[in-house]
């Protein structure tokens, strides 16, 4: 398991790595306009959720295992999908902040702002605060 | 190249930090939520702030409002095709990559360009 978990962590770092890499190289080719967009490029998402659902899968556990990996899976996705919101207000802050603030308390304040926001739609919707009760 | 390089190590630095943070974390839905931290654009951010150039990172941002939206999609486009379609996640994740790229390239077209 512990060797899986260490190739896990280099699939990801070379993954994002080279996300950050490219990033870089199609904001010098076609602007920042363009090499912003791929800051929230999913690159490391479909190998996540592929090991979480084998792990899972793997797991001797009452439900049946493919139906395990797959609510696993979509679970992560749903995180993706309220994270993806906080990340809405991370680039809000660095635009408005970052011609204005030191630059590493704006990626400080951004960040805080990413998680406060993650946590309040995960929060609202694991105890079905707002939102209508669907199994998953 | 050494930018590159520099960009390539660093990135996976910070997003390998998140990944193990979020693999300590339970329950999965919240793990969830450290599979889209902003760790690529804290990377790149970062760097580009370093080289004085705060202006062009708020322009980065701005274009990542559009991205984290077409994200928003991708993941919920996801989640039905796991869910509803029974696809496995590998499959699902990959099939709904072209709706990220369309999404993103289209804001970009149509409002940011």
């Amino acid at each position: 398991m512990k060797k899986i978990k260490w190739s896990e962590y280099a699939v990801r770092f070379v993954f994002d790595g080279t996300i950050t890499a490219v990033t870089g190289v199609l904001a010098a080719l076609y602007g920042p306009k363009f090499g912003g967009l791929f800051l929230t490029f999913p690159a490391i998402f479909p190998a996540s959720a592929t090991l979480v659902e084998k792990h899972e899968r793997r797991k001797r556990i009452g439900v049946p295992k493919t139906m395990r990996g797959r609510q696993a899976a979509a679970l992560d996705a749903r995180g993706v999908a309220m994270a993806s919101i906080g990340l809405i207000g991370f680039a809000i802050v660095v635009w408005k902040l970052a011609p204005i603030w030191n630059g590493a308390l704006t990626l400080f304040a951004a960040s805080a702002v990413w998680l406060a926001i993650s946590l309040l739609i995960w929060h609202l919707r694991r105890h079905r605060l707002f939102f209508r009760p669907k199994s998953c | 190249m050494m930018e590159i390089v520099f960009r390539f190590v660093v990135g996976g630095l910070i997003v390998s930090l998140f990944a193990a943070f979020g693999d300590l974390l339970k329950p999965k839905s919240f793990a969830g939520l450290f599979a889209a931290a902003p760790s690529v654009a804290l990377a790149t951010l970062g760097l580009t702030m370093l080289t004085n150039a705060p202006l062009y990172a708020a322009t980065e941002s701005r274009s990542m409002i559009a991205g984290a939206v077409a994200l928003f999609l991708y993941a919920f486009v996801t989640l039905h095709l796991i869910m509803r379609y029974r696809l496995h996640a590998g499959l699902a994740s990959i099939s709904a990559l072209p709706g990220w790229l369309i999404c993103a390239l289209g804001a970009w077209f149509l409002v940011l360009q």
